[in-house]
């Protein structure tokens, strides 16, 4: 039904507010790396931007989005979840059914394509959730590329899944023990990796983070997302959702779908982080509710961090939201008022994992459950000719272990608490 | 107005003698030792001391430097810590003293009141790991007024173009990291150290320093060859973890540093080549 993926379109959304030349999207964002990176990171900001408006480049990239991914992934209207919460009428981005089962690969194919045409042979990646990590060893698998994960070995326990997946796709999975031993201390150890290897290896950062210019690079390899979701929602309910709503981790997921809406004034765009226990320092990761201006990684953001400048631990029961920072164009987007920012906690994430799995037979992503557990507090406020539009950035499998461990699997109780519909 | 650096390397450049850059990381194994410890790399003979600030993150670092970090975090020193350190060293050490930092708790601190505290207590120089040229220069401006020398790396992918705004931009003396990769001591000196000084050389007046992967007599003696300081970290930072509970820390930070020096002192003893 649509032609999202061709290379016209795709040309369209590139180039629509980029940073300043320095790379900064207000106060935010900008270069922040070691001598060594800057050079590579120019070479890389100059190689994306002489792609993006390639045609050959777009056209490639556009015909793997559909024939290898499956895009466009379909928006699908959750009735009995609906019925259930009995507000708002829900739709879901179905991102979870994207090959490799999430909204990763939008990104990881295109900046793979980009090492090709840098003629590097060879990719570093970090991931969190693993979903980042599979992306990229997929598209290494696929173009030939040599591919070394790094995990933080915390994430490795709770991820087994996407490691074996890594693993079988031909990629060495690298255990990161230091720091927090989570996707912060991965991308730190991705870092020191590219910093020794530069010449002949392309750092595939997972999300909307780092040094300029992977904040925009990554937001319009996944903006494809938004401009289909645009189209989709227009077509299916005649007219613009009330809100968008997706999980923030570094934000790539959300800005891909936000990317569609944003001109849309009237469009509420919602990004929802990790509660995670309680917003106490250590026991989660919601950035916009508890950090400070900071630089981590390469970019000015909002993180979490003490008095001193020291970067505080973070926790959430998803892998790919228990970061301490945020990308910097969400710091903007904020600033300006354009999106808003709240949380959901690990135990509201859980309940509507459960909810969307037996209700709509769709196992979600932890990630993406944050979204949804936020969605249906929102659609039970509002009226029935209001529709709110979810990223389900993507699927579950692997979360079935932690689910289990959190007493989920075990129970064939129905999803009732609190239902009276 | 010329400071302790400049002023250190003319001495050396009179003296015809390679000059000695170490660095420790403040608060390693704990404040009171790391106090110690700079005395004594003094006493023994460096001609500028960098010291570390402990930083949660430090990626540009391998593991040695890292675990310096995390024991001194666990002692509870942070960037307040380190200027604490300096102020309580700075009356009896000779040597220059450079702070060698992440941005973010710079950032935290302010730049400007962190300029205030650091030259109040006597720092010579400033140089931050990721606060490149692109991204330095209110910093720079704030350390520059504060009366310090703002100190720039480069690597072997510094372009030509970026060399120059760097032998601009600096004072002091500029770092060539020797490599690319993170800190970490290594058993040769990477071939491209002197291609770098050479092209520093070609660009800027200002003194060079040449570290990263340094740890043995030899290595300061070549270095000396085409700059004028060799910088010598991770090695010591290894030698401060394995004699930290021995009782024998201060002594054999001491041997450390006589031992590099080996082959730049003019040895009365004799035996040792005069460079
Ligand atoms: C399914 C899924 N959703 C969301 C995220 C969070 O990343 P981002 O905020 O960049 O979309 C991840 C990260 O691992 C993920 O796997």
């Amino acid at each position: 039904m649509t032609t999202n993926s061709s290379p016209e379109r795709i040309a369209g959304r590139t180039g629509r507010r980029d940073p300043d030349e320095r790379g900064y999207f207000g106060a935010y964002g900008g270069g922040f790396v070691p001598e060594t990176l800057v050079a590579p990171v120019e070479e890389l900001r100059a190689a994306y931007f002489s792609a993006r408006t390639d045609e050959q480049f777009q056209a490639e990239l556009a015909t793997l989005l559909e024939r290898y991914v499956g895009r466009p992934t379909p928006v699908y209207e959750a009735v009995r979840w609906s019925n259930h919460i009995g507000g708002a009428r829900l739709l879901l981005k179905r991102e979870d059914l994207a090959h490799t089962g999430a909204h990763k690969i939008n990104n990881a194919l295109g900046q793979a394509l980009l090492a090709v045409r840098m003629g590097k042979r060879r990719i570093v990646a970090e991931t969190g959730a693993g979903q980042h990590g599979v992306a990229t060893a997929t598209a290494c698998a696929l173009l030939g590329l040599e591919c070394e994960v790094y995990m933080g070995v915390d994430d490795i326990a709770r991820q087994g899944l996407n490691v074996v997946r890594m693993r079988l796709l031909g990629a060495t999975v690298t255990p990161v023990d230091s720091g927090s031993r989570t996707l912060k201390d991965a991308i730190n150890e991705a870092m020191r990796d590219w910093v020794t290897t530069v010449e002949h290896t392309h750092y595939l950062l997972g999300s909307v983070l780092g040094p300029h210019p992977y904040p925009l690079m990554v937001r319009e390899f996944q903006s494809v997302i938004g401009a289909e979701a645009r189209d989709q929602v227009l077509a299916l309910v005649g007219g613009l959702p009330t809100a968008v709503v997706a999980c923030v981790g570094g934000g790539s997921n959300a800005l891909g779908i936000f990317d569609g809406f944003v001109d849309d004034a009237a469009v509420r765009l919602i990004g929802v982080e990790a509660g995670g226990e309680a917003i106490v320092p250590g026991r989660h990761a919601a950035r916009f509710a508890a950090g400070t201006v900071g630089v981590l990684q390469g970019t000015r953001s909002i993180i979490l961090q003490d008095q001193h400048g020291n970067i505080e631990p973070t926790h959430s029961v998803s892998a790919g939201l228990d970061y301490a920072s945020v990308g910097p164009e969400h710091a903007w987007l904020r600033d300006l008022g354009r999106a808003e920012y709240t949380w959901v906690s690990d135990t509201q994430a859980l309940h509507a994992f459960q909810e969307i799995t037996k209700l709509e037979g769709i196992i979600p992503a932890l990630e993406s459950a944050h979204a949804l557990a936020h969605a249906a507090d929102l659609a039970a406020g509002l009226a029935r000719e209001d529709v709110v539009l979810v990223n389900l950035s993507g699927r579950g499998d692997k979360d079935v272990e932690i689910v289990t461990q959190r007493g989920l699997g075990a129970s064939v109780a129905p999803p009732t608490e609190g239902d009276d519909a | 107005m010329s400071g302790r650096i400049t002023d250190t390397f003319r001495r050396l450049k009179t003296a015809g003698r390679t000059g000695l850059v170490t660095y420790v990381t403040g608060g390693d194994p704990d404040l009171a030792r790391s106090t110690e410890i700079v005395r004594a790399l003094d006493r023994a003979g460096s001609d500028v001391i960098e010291v570390g600030v402990p930083f949660s993150d430090p990626l540009a670092d391998g593991p040695v430097i890292q675990r310096a970090s995390e024991r001194a975090l666990a002692a509870g020193v942070t960037l307040t810590g380190v200027l604490k350190l300096v102020s309580q060293v700075r009356a009896d050490v000779h040597a220059a003293i450079v702070l060698f930092t992440y941005v973010n708790p710079v950032f935290r601190m302010g730049t400007e009141q962190f300029a205030a505290r650091a030259a109040a207590v006597g720092v010579d120089g400033v140089l931050v790991l990721d606060l490149p040229i692109e991204e330095a220069g209110p910093f720079r401006q704030t350390i520059v007024n504060a009366g310090m020398d703002p100190i720039f790396l480069l690597s072997p992918t510094t372009t030509d173009h970026r060399l120059q705004q760097a032998a601009d931009l600096g004072r002091g003396f500029l770092y060539g990291i020797s490599r690319l990769g993170v800190t970490g001591a290594r058993d040769e000196v990477a071939s491209g150290a002197s291609a770098l000084a050479a092209r520093i050389r070609a660009v800027s007046a200002l003194p060079v320093a040449v570290g990263f992967g340094l740890s043995r007599p030899e290595h300061i003696r070549e270095i000396g060859e085409c700059a004028d300081a060799a910088v010598v970290g991770s090695a010591l930072v290894n030698v401060i973890a394995q004699e930290a509970e021995s009782g024998d820390l201060i002594p054999a930070v001491e041997r450390y540093i006589a031992w590099l020096r080996r082959d730049i002192d003019p040895d009365p003893g004799g035996g040792a080549t005069v460079v």
